[in-house]
């Protein structure tokens, strides 16, 4: 299994039945494949639809049904179609009971930046800001590491998204949860230790008596 | 009040040299693209636009940021068009970033006779740079001033001879809102219908808000 099924299939545990989901494009989009239709969940997509589908049969995609990143998708049964302020509506004003994102960098008071590297990425913030502000929870999905640095650092360098804590980091190595006593590591991946996590993270980690191995969707 | 059916070149002539345009869609989906197109084929320059993104080279407004016509973008995402990045990079585009829920509420209070947002999105982060903020009931919140625009350019489903309009899924996004926030505001519908075709409930745009359709693609 690659470190991104991996993640996918850690975050996916994490959503109850008949949540109203938004996942981010990339490595996050990947969770709605291990999350069973029973649970009756709906993902929304911020460009406006609530009951995202999987992409339609080959032929038959219809160019007024994207997800956020302009890919064709389908919509489920008692899906509902609405403009932008409706959509960041139910955003911002905690009726979105979970976002899941990916990130550049988290730290040890749980902020994220993820949507800017000054001089190199300047893409603009689209959803991510009042995503994070507005979500019932917040969590983050991303690889541990690019290049061989630590993404979960100390404190942030690059320019944050929101001053909100982040609700749980989910990587290939391990589930931290960002707390008020600072990053505690919840979690390891299968076959992971603590000695290892510990080598791949900058940043402090709080370490309870009895960490578990992670449970995968 | 509609004043009737225009051809793209027609519509585009409305429109001068430095003047603002909110322009609907999201990654092209929503877009008026044969507007666009009367746009590039006039050549006015120095345009401001105000839209969620500027689409993708050769694609909705990533035709007038390739063409060279855009000044000043204000957006929530740049991120798919290298040539608006580009450009701003070069100068030669003033960009404004906006959280794109910020942006869609800034919209609708200038629609809407709003003096403005109250929002928490963008506290602590570079958006907050240079703005008021205020307390409310215990909660802080950013001070985001309204936008309105010379022109709102508007891609419907469906439009009936007084230019009521329909949408399509996710061709919605930001177009209803744009409809009450442009001067004046020209609706580029893929089908125009009798009046009563669309029902009332189905009208996501009053034709009171139109003021021309582009006629119907030849």
């Amino acid at each position: 299994m690659d470190a991104k099924e991996l993640i996918a299939r850690r975050v996916a545990r994490e959503i109850a039945p008949g949540m109203l989901v938004n996942l981010g494009i990339g490595l996050p989009s990947l969770v709605a494949s291990y999350v069973p239709a029973s649970l009756g969940v709906f993902f929304q997509a911020e460009n406006g639809v609530i009951g995202l589908g999987a992409r339609p049969p080959e032929g038959m995609e219809d160019p007024h049904l994207t997800d956020a990143g302009g890919g064709f998708v389908s919509a489920v049964p008692g899906a509902a179609s609405i403009d932008s302020a409706m959509s960041f509506g139910l955003i911002r004003g905690g009726h979105l009971d979970m976002t899941v994102l990916g990130g550049l960098q988290v730290d040890e008071s749980g902020h994220l930046a993820n949507w800017k590297v000054p001089g190199k990425m300047v893409p603009g913030m689209g959803g991510a800001m009042d995503l994070v502000t507005g979500a019932a929870r917040v969590i983050v999905a991303m690889q541990h590491a690019a290049k061989g640095q630590s993404k979960i650092v100390p404190r942030c360098t690059l320019p944050l998204t929101a001053l909100r804590r982040v609700d749980l980091v989910v990587t290939e190595l391990a589930v931290i949860e960002p707390s008020s006593m600072g990053l505690i590591l919840r979690e390891r991946a299968p076959g992971i230790s603590i000695a290892e996590i510990r080598a791949a993270t900058d940043a402090a980690l709080v370490i309870p008596d009895h960490v578990p191995e992670m449970q995968l969707a | 009040m509609m004043k009737g059916a225009l051809r793209p070149e027609a519509a585009a002539e409305l429109i001068p040299e430095g003047a603002s345009l909110m322009i609907g869609g999201f990654m092209g989906v929503g877009t008026p693209e044969r507007m666009i197109d009367a746009l590039v084929a006039r050549g006015v320059g120095g345009l401001t636009v105000i839209a969620n993104d500027t689409a993708m080279p050769g694609r909705g407004i990533g035709k007038l940021i390739s063409s060279g016509q855009v000044a000043r973008v204000i957006a929530s995402h740049i991120g798919l068009n290298p040539e608006t990045q580009a450009q701003m990079i070069a100068g030669r585009i003033a960009c404004e970033l906006v959280p794109q829920g910020t942006l869609v509420e800034r919209i609708r209070a200038g629609g809407m006779g709003l003096g403005g947002v109250l929002t928490p999105t963008g506290l602590g982060t570079e958006v907050e740079i240079g703005k008021q903020t205020v307390e409310v009931e215990g909660r802080r919140f950013l001070v985001e001033t309204p936008l309105k625009a010379d022109f709102a350019l508007i891609g419907a489903w469906q439009a009936d001879y007084i230019g009521n309009l329909a949408y399509l899924l996710t061709a919605h996004n930001f177009n209803p809102v744009m409809a009450l926030a442009g001067h004046t505001v020209i609706a580029e519908p893929e089908s125009i219908v009798p009046v009563g075709v669309i029902p009332p409930d189905a009208v996501k745009t009053p034709g009171v808000l139109v003021d021309h359709l582009l006629i119907r693609a030849q």
